[in-house]
């Protein structure tokens, strides 16, 4: 019995291969089907787990998701080193080969204009922290008087909030300030850029709250400067604006832009 | 681990932990990014969308991303329990206020001003 496929990305024909241990979701290895000169990656997968039922359920399983999340990065990853990939949502799964080839064919043009698009490019991730010092972080907590053992009224109490709230809104403004000046000065050395939600600390294990979180579509040959551009603004938050901390991510593939822009 | 490629060279050094990046950076992108299609087996893609409107859902506070000007689940229509949770933060922040009022042993005749108290 044959497996049902797991496609991850499309891309043109490569040369070089990939690494011989590389395992993508399930276990299973990546494999390629050519097809009108284009390159379907993908790996068998068993159908008691990707037939819609029990992928249905697996999507709200957190382990699972991040498992596969992970592995599928991790072929997609792979890919990048090697050529461009056109990088597929996870998650879309075809009964078999003949299915994998209709695919190609209904999107043959589509893919085309895009690989030409993003042929050599790669995705950077900047995002911009804004930390709160661990005595902001005190005062913020709402039963510091209780532990002082001081009583205080109604009105100081609302009077210190309404005093933690202006400190906050000064800090937010300083740090909304500083990654505008910053998005800015990576937009001029990027040829696209996309700006995302905000992460939540939970998820991404991050200390300070993330106030931007943007992704530059970068040629691969200026990668390095952008690196170096990134670099350098890290130094400069350390001195100028203090509480501010720059992370940069990649080189990914680039996710964010496959879809042309919607204007 | 991982083979060096030959192409590996051309470019900067993965950044990140690990050479990889944190669990939301890489679900934000294989979940909401990248190209979609509809493959044979059809997983409604709603529900993808509701996962990952779920796992954002993990912020920590509803009023501290308000202080932070987070405030995209106001506009999105699948999300409009969202006023009501901020209602919730700000009787939450008001309680709190009075419990501290009663804590400070005040008699309770709110005949003279709260100065009294301290």
């Amino acid at each position: 019995m044959t497996g049902l496929r797991y496609v991850y990305a499309v891309c043109r024909p490569f040369g070089a291969p990939l690494q011989a241990q590389l395992t993508g979701v399930a276990g299973a290895p990546p494999r390629q089907l050519v097809h009108h000169g284009l390159v379907a990656v993908f790996s068998e997968v068993p159908a008691s787990d990707f037939a819609e039922e029990p992928l249905r359920a697996h999507l709200e399983d957190l382990d699972w998701l991040t498992a596969t999340a992970r592995a599928h990065q991790g072929v997609i990853d792979a890919l990048t080193v090697v050529t461009t990939p056109l990088p597929l949502r996870l998650g879309t799964v075809f009964h078999d080969d003949s299915g994998v080839r209709t695919m190609i064919e209904a999107r043959e043009r589509v893919f085309r204009r895009t690989l030409e698009r993003l042929e050599g490019r790669v995705e950077w991730g900047v995002k911009v922290y804004a930390e709160v010092s661990p005595e902001q972080a005190q005062s913020g907590t709402p039963s510091a008087p209780a532990v002082s053992g001081q009583p205080v009224s109604g009105r100081d109490y609302l009077r210190r909030r309404s005093t933690q709230a202006r400190a906050h809104e000064n800090m937010w403004q300083q740090a909304e300030e500083f990654a505008g000046r910053l998005h800015a000065t990576l937009c001029a050395h990027a040829e696209d850029s996309r700006l995302h939600n905000p992460q939540n600390a939970t998820l991404s294990g991050a200390a300070g709250r993330n106030v931007l979180n943007a992704a530059y579509l970068v040629p691969r040959s200026r990668s390095e400067e952008f690196v170096e551009l990134v670099d350098r603004t890290k130094d400069e938050s350390k001195g100028g604006t203090p509480g501010m901390r720059v992370e940069l991510t990649g080189p990914w593939a680039a996710y964010s832009f496959v879809e042309e822009e919607q204007t | 681990m991982t083979q060096p490629s030959p192409m590996a060279g051309r470019l900067p050094e993965p950044y990140g932990s690990g050479g990889g990046a944190n669990l939301a950076d890489i679900l934000e992108r294989v979940l909401d990014k990248g190209v979609v299609i509809a493959g044979d087996i059809r997983i409604n893609l709603l529900d993808i969308e509701l996962l990952t409107v779920k796992l954002r859902l993990i912020v920590a506070s509803v009023d501290k991303a308000k202080e932070m000007g987070i405030d995209w689940w106001e506009t999105d229509p699948a999300l409009s329990s969202g006023a009501r949770r901020d209602e919730l933060a700000r009787e939450n922040a008001e309680l709190r206020a009075r419990l501290a009022e009663l804590e400070s042993g005040r008699p309770r005749s709110r005949a003279h001003g709260p100065e009294e108290a301290s």
